[in-house]
């Protein structure tokens, strides 16, 4: 299992179209990716899942993926998550 | 036999063709209990996919006739379809509760739909409930075997019957294949009544039984001009409609002939006839329509169509456009009139009793500053490429006018001093919409460059009557003489002071209230372009001084009726 910890920076959190990204990366994968804040966990490929946590500026976020891809997958958020400015 | 639907002209013209219901089908249908849920789940996973396969065509229309921007809250809806988590609770219920397709979907979709409308703090995340109440539709009626129908799947000349367009109805209308539309409600300053002259569709709205007297298929005649829709016309009216459609079309012509033609009274007095537009796009219909300026470029869309605050280099792009192509006739920008309302999703406000008395316009900008300041940024920056004027919103008082203009002279020296280019004649004036400021014009006349008067704002605020509540609307009455008087005071103070008045609201566009206009010395009428070339051919046989004597009989009116009486009489 690979894991990342994410500084959210975007003053809008992920709500709005950044949340459709990281999911549509996400989707690209084949391993289990979950996204873990507040101690909430939810699969990161489901963008219902993704915007329930309501992920404001400022938090901390966990990203773990598992399975055969999930180095390329952390690495493939990492760079999303960076591109569209919304943590580091 | 034909039927004759009356209802409000929105816009003029005249179009015949077969009528498509943009109206949602019947999508009930009973909890079941399934043999079978393999079966089931099939059935699901088909629906699922035509959905998505009529939602890329959509996507891709809308992409192709409104830009990416318009086109990513179907890449929303998309993503929603591919959620594992719904489609996996779907299916689970599918199995355990041995339920069919729709009922385990519809209880799935319900249970999120609830929990974002739950947040109410997030307007991004009650919209997100609209979403995917959307989607749910669409699949529903995949599994229901009906059509749900959509804007963007039109491929032939139709007239649209609606009970009301929605902004993201009229985004995706193909103007090559409707030729008009009937709505169910609506007035002439509606949106759907806007956006049909903006694309110039002929169409009537507030016809108030056009989705039960229309069906799927009926021959339907739209009559803009008078606000008339025929439904399943005799051969003698289709007949007699092709003639009115050459009539009006011979009056276009001659009317074209004007394109280039300055605005003459006929004893000689040159106004100024502009065009309101929404969007850099605009352009070039008010172009296309002979304006001779851009009285209100309304900056809203930079707002409304975001996912967030709009940033500095995509406003000065757009106000760029604009300005380049008007080809150095002057530009009026109105600064953001956001709040109340018109809400952001991604600019959370507090809700308000009153939107319309409440924080929004200049009130918003001269508190939360950035917002406004990265406004004006872009506006100067934009300013060499054309003539730029700059307007702000529903002022009040003479210091709020002080403290915009105060803030507009800082971001200038700010640029200025860092060796950005700005132009040296930007003018800088105020709308007026509030009856408070119509008082103190004389004061605001000091300040301010110029006035432009929003008709439609400032008509509701002095009849304290909301112009959507439909059981006032009585009262919306742009001639009548109270408010000719506060524009007689405005335009006056102006004209002291050596400066202009324009007017923005749909009253400058008006066959009553232009001889009026005229007679009180208006300046310059801002109207839908469409409306433009009809009103130069109009002012042309107008004397201004016999609309002086006519607007001096109107001020001293009791009733609106008898200032329109007047008009007939000067007019004839």
């Amino acid at each position: 299992m690979e894991k990342k910890d994410f500084h959210v920076i975007a003053e809008t959190g992920i709500h709005a179209r950044p949340a459709t990204l990281l999911v549509q990366t996400a989707s690209k994968f084949s391993s289990d990716i979950t996204l873990t804040y507040n101690d909430k966990s939810v699969n990161l490929k489901s963008i219902m899942g993704v915007m329930s946590l309501g992920v404001g500026q400022n938090a901390d976020v966990t990203i773990s993926a598992d399975g055969a891809d999930e180095a390329d997958a952390i690495a493939a958020i990492d760079e999303t998550m960076k591109k569209e400015g919304l943590a580091e | 036999m034909s039927k004759v639907l009356k209802g409000i002209a929105a816009s003029d013209g005249i179009a015949t063709a077969e009528a498509y219901m943009l109206v949602e089908p019947d999508l009930s249908f009973d909890k079941k209990t399934i043999e079978n849920p393999d079966e089931e789940i099939q059935r699901l996973h088909s629906a699922i996919d035509a959905s998505k396969k009529e939602l890329e065509t959509i996507k891709e229309k809308a992409k192709e006739n409104l830009g990416e921007e318009e086109a990513e809250v179907f890449e929303a809806h998309l993503t929603i379809l591919s959620d594992p988590e719904m489609i996996g609770q779907i299916e689970t219920k599918i199995n355990d509760e041995k339920i069919n397709a729709e009922s385990a979907l519809k209880d799935v979709t319900d249970t999120f739909i609830s929990m974002f409308e739950a947040m109410t703090d997030n307007a991004y995340m009650q919209e997100r409930a609209g979403d995917i109440r959307d989607v749910t539709k669409r699949v529903l009626s995949h599994l229901l075997g009906v059509t749900l129908p959509s804007p963007a799947l039109i491929d032939k000349e139709v007239i649209i019957v609606a009970h009301d367009l929605t902004p993201s109805d009229t985004a995706q209308l193909d103007r090559r294949y409707v030729k008009g539309f009937v709505t169910d409600i609506g007035g002439r300053t509606s949106h759907s009544a806007i956006m049909s002259r903006t694309l110039e569709i002929p169409a009537v709205v507030g016809s108030e039984s056009a989705t039960e007297a229309i069906h799927e298929g009926d021959q339907v005649i739209i009559d803009g001009i008078h606000g008339e829709a025929i439904v399943k016309p005799s051969a003698d009216e289709v007949r007699e409609y092709e003639q009115k459609a050459k009539d009006f079309a011979a009056q276009k012509a001659e009317w074209e002939q004007l394109k280039n033609e300055k605005s003459v009274t006929a004893d000689g007095k040159e106004v100024i006839l502009a065009a309101n537009i929404g969007t850099p796009q605009d352009v070039e219909g008010a172009n296309d329509n002979g304006a001779e300026a851009v009285g209100l470029f309304r900056s809203e869309f930079l707002y409304m169509d975001a996912s967030e605050l709009p940033s500095e280099d995509d406003q000065f792009e757009a106000y760029k456009e604009a300005l380049e192509g008007m080809n150095g006739k002057q530009v009026v920008v109105r600064t953001m009139d956001i709040g109340g309302d018109k809400k952001l999703p991604y600019l959370p406000l507090p809700d308000e009793q009153n939107p319309f008395l409440g924080y929004r316009a200049i009130r918003l900008c001269l508190d939360q500053q950035e917002i406004f300041r990265t406004q004006l940024r872009a506006l100067l920056r934009a300013s060499k490429y054309g003539k730029l004027a700059i307007m702000f919103p529903m002022i009040a008082t003479v210091q709020e006018f002080k403290n915009a203009k105060e803030i507009f002279e800082e971001e200038k020296a700010a640029l200025v001093a860092k060796g950005v280019e700005v132009a040296d004649d930007i003018q800088v004036g105020m709308m007026m919409e509030i009856p408070a400021a119509a008082m103190i014009a004389d004061k605001l006349a000091k300040y301010a460059d110029f006035f432009s008067i929003g008709t439609n704002d400032l008509i509701q605020y002095s009849m304290a009557a909301d112009r959507g509540n439909e059981r006032v609307s009585y009262l919306y009455q742009p001639t009548n003489p109270s408010i000719l008087r506060l524009v007689k005071n405005i335009i006056d103070a102006s004209h002291k002071e050596g400066k202009w008045t324009g007017m923005c609201g749909e009253m400058a566009g008006d066959q009553t209230a232009v001889p009026l206009l005229l007679g009180l010395g208006l300046d310059e009428y801002s109207m839908s372009a469409t409306s433009i070339l009809k009103t130069r051919s109009f002012i042309k046989k107008l004397s201004t001084e016999k609309m002086k004597e006519l607007v001096n009989k109107a001020l001293d009116c009791e009733t609106e009726a008898e200032v329109q009486a007047l008009v007939k009489e000067y007019t004839k």
